[in-house]
């Protein structure tokens, strides 16, 4: 480990090497990793046996529900009665308690954000994926699959599993006009000031480079996950004026629920979820993907290199997917579902709209969460970026 | 282990121990000697030595070469002491409000209401510790709530604090009372009646029967109080989270840069600021005499 981190370190001073997705030639003239760490050398499985018996899963609260939280909500025991593989789920509360686990080599597939991924991709702890072997792949929406968080060079690394966007949540009642821009949560002067919520993670650094790169083009922005110094300045800069006006910071979502029922908040980031359980508390609150686009998630079930149960594992990564399941985990998460044809399972006939999971160009618009790392993310070879422990740094220093 | 009387080993293993008083000992205390030593003192050397590492920017491993560099972030930035003085005023702001109002609470257990009250009013004062603490904060927040109960009671939507320091200090001081009323009480419980009586029956007055009397009792166990209040408010964050808006205090950022930056080290140094903080306390509360009061 040791001696990687000197050859990150070498390359890091150096800036010589771009990163995945952009680099693409083969590995021994240039490196596709970040800091020139190729990609280890893992085969993917060749073809599906048997089932093992069992399957270790790390996966975020609400992806693998069994019935034990609510009756009606288990994707489970149909899995564990077709198949003989019993599934043991361990909860992970954050992406780097996933990393931390997978490291471990005693869970075989694990449900992985866009700020794990890579980490998991080039520290040898995942394989490739066969999508041959997942019969479900093939209904995956195109706008999931080979992406910069879920692939290495067009290998696939992972089985999409849904997706969503951080929205403008505002009252209906107190915010007038409606707001179509992000600028809205970034006016200083703004007459909602003390009652603007933002969202409480070094992450959320990007949407302000988000608005700058649409309303500052001078900066040249090209992602938000990649700043170097000057882009980085003025994200934070415009996040300090901004918290003047913030009332508080959300982290906790029935917390942000709250807050805006009661008028505490009127206007900030919000999830889709959120807003249909604020509606749903008689709450008038909207919520709309502004004019700049959004940041937002996408998660991939990503299979162990050292799995000691395969083929369960590849038969989770399928069934996870299938149209019946998906539509029940997205319907239960709120979030796009990755399957076509989970659309017609979902309880809520209107889900998939809601969601807007058909909606390419809606997602088109979404800068899905990605670490920031301090080789440019956007190909850039003669600058370096803030590192994901800058931003947290500099997040402390943006609250004050 | 040593006390059986029966005949045979046991007895054979008492009489033996009953001669070597030291090995008596020695097993008396070998097992809360090696929580201390082990647990508790292991995991703040721990703790310590951390906070010299370092993390590797993308694996997130640790990196284990002694380096400085934390604590110079730390000394350098103007946010963390924004942050650690912060902490310190809202812990000040708490102690100072819990004894105003556990002083008179206190006084009136001990010495005025009925003794076959005083139970019952002792049980009165647990009450609220025997709920999560969760679920108080998150009352507090219903409370403060944009025109919930205080804005209504001080006349309408956005009159009352809403959330922010003020809230902290507020939910704070709610939740550590009980811990500044039970050892001003129990201070106070030693002091006989007579003594009080015999001040009147020389001629003292109010003031100077508090001043001569109560107030060398009260010291100590205000400053033992203050030990509870002091510490658990300068290491809250939960409280901090539910009702503090935006504002954030030492433990915050020891959790965000744990929880989303996975900077053990970093949090480990900043972790050591209250409890450099807390020993400077100890040792000028211990001149008091209130470490006996505990």
């Amino acid at each position: 480990m040791r001696h990687k981190g000197s050859v990150l370190t070498a390359a890091l001073a150096a800036g010589l090497l771009v990163l995945a997705g952009c680099g693409g030639g083969d590995s021994s003239s240039k490196a596709s990793g970040p800091g020139g760490i190729s990609v280890p050398k893992i085969d993917k499985l060749a073809s599906l046996g048997s089932g093992e018996g069992e399957v270790n899963i790390i996966s975020w609260a609400g992806y693998v529900e069994d019935g034990s939280n609510d009756p009606k909500v288990d994707w489970v025991h149909d899995f564990e009665k077709e198949t003989g593989c019993k599934v043991n789920n361990k909860v992970a509360a954050t992406s780097d308690e996933m990393v931390t686990l997978m490291k471990t080599g005693d869970y075989d597939v694990v449900s992985a954000s866009g700020d794990a991924s890579l980490r998991l991709i080039y520290g040898g702890d995942v394989a490739p994926v066969n999508t041959d072997l997942v019969p479900n792949y093939k209904d995956v929406f195109d706008g999931l699959k080979n992406k910069q968080w879920n692939s290495v060079d067009g290998v696939p690394y992972g089985i999409p599993h849904g997706r969503g966007a951080n929205l403008l949540m505002y009252r209906t009642d107190v915010v007038k006009p409606a707001p179509a821009s992000w600028g809205a949560v970034f006016d200083a002067n703004s007459p909602y000031k003390g009652k603007i919520t933002a969202y409480d993670s070094p992450i959320y650094i990007a949407d302000a480079a988000l608005y700058l790169m649409k309303t500052k083009p001078e900066l040249g922005i090209k992602n938000p996950y990649a700043l170097d110094d000057t882009q980085f300045k003025a994200a934070t800069d415009l996040l300090t004026a901004q918290n003047k006006t913030i009332g508080e910071y959300w982290s906790d979502y029935t917390k942000e629920v709250q807050a805006f029922k009661s008028g505490n908040s009127v206007l900030g980031t919000t999830w889709q979820i959120i807003t249909n359980l604020a509606q749903a508390d008689k709450a008038p609150v909207e919520a709309i993907l502004p004019t700049e686009g959004a940041t937002g998630w996408s998660d991939t079930w990503m299979i162990s290199s050292k799995a000691k149960h395969p083929n369960c594992g590849y038969l989770w990564m399928n069934h996870i997917i299938s149209p019946k399941a998906n539509a029940a985990v997205a319907e239960w998460f709120g979030e796009a579902p990755a399957n076509k044809l989970a659309c017609d399972q979902t309880s809520d006939k209107n889900f998939c709209t809601t969601f807007h999971a058909q909606d390419e160009d809606y997602f088109s618009k979404v800068w899905y969460w990605t670490t920031p790392i301090a080789q440019c993310l956007d190909g850039r070879t003669d600058v370096t970026c803030k590192d994901y422990s800058a931003w947290t740094q500099a997040w402390t220093t943006i609250k004050g | 282990m040593t006390s059986t009387v029966a005949e045979g080993p046991g007895r054979k293993v008492g009489s033996f121990l009953h001669r070597h008083s030291w090995l008596r000992l020695a097993g008396l205390l070998s097992a809360p000697l090696l929580w201390l030593g082990v647990a508790y003192l292991g995991a703040l050397a721990v703790l310590l030595i951390s906070a010299f590492w370092s993390v590797n920017g993308f694996t997130g491993d640790l990196v284990k070469v002694f380096s400085l560099d934390n604590f110079r972030t730390i000394a350098s930035e103007a946010v963390y002491r924004n942050v650690t003085l912060r902490s310190l005023g809202v812990a000040a702001a708490v102690t100072a409000i819990c004894v105003v109002l556990a002083v008179p609470m206190a006084f009136f257990m001990a010495k005025v209401a009925a003794p076959r009250y005083r139970h019952w009013l002792v049980i009165a004062i647990l009450t609220p510790l025997w709920a999560s603490y969760l679920v108080k904060a998150y009352a507090w927040r219903v409370l403060l709530a944009n025109g919930g109960p205080i804005d209504s009671l001080l006349g309408g939507p956005g009159r009352g604090p809403g959330y922010g320091l003020f809230a902290v200090i507020l939910v704070l001081s709610y939740l550590w009372l009980p811990y500044m009323i039970l050892p001003i009480y129990a201070g106070l419980e030693r002091l006989p009646d007579s003594m009080l009586e015999a001040s009147a029956d020389l001629g003292a007055r109010a003031w100077r029967t508090f001043r001569a009397i109560v107030l060398p009792i009260l010291v100590p166990s205000i400053f033992a109080g203050s030990i509870f209040t002091f510490s658990l408010s300068l290491g809250d964050y939960i409280a901090v989270q539910i009702v503090g808006g935006k504002t954030q205090m030492i433990g915050n950022v020891v959790y965000a840069n744990i929880g989303a930056a996975n900077n053990l080290p970093f949090a480990a140094a900043l972790a050591t600021v209250p409890v450099v903080v807390m020993v400077i306390y100890l040792i000028a509360v211990r001149r008091s005499g209130a470490l006996e009061e505990l």
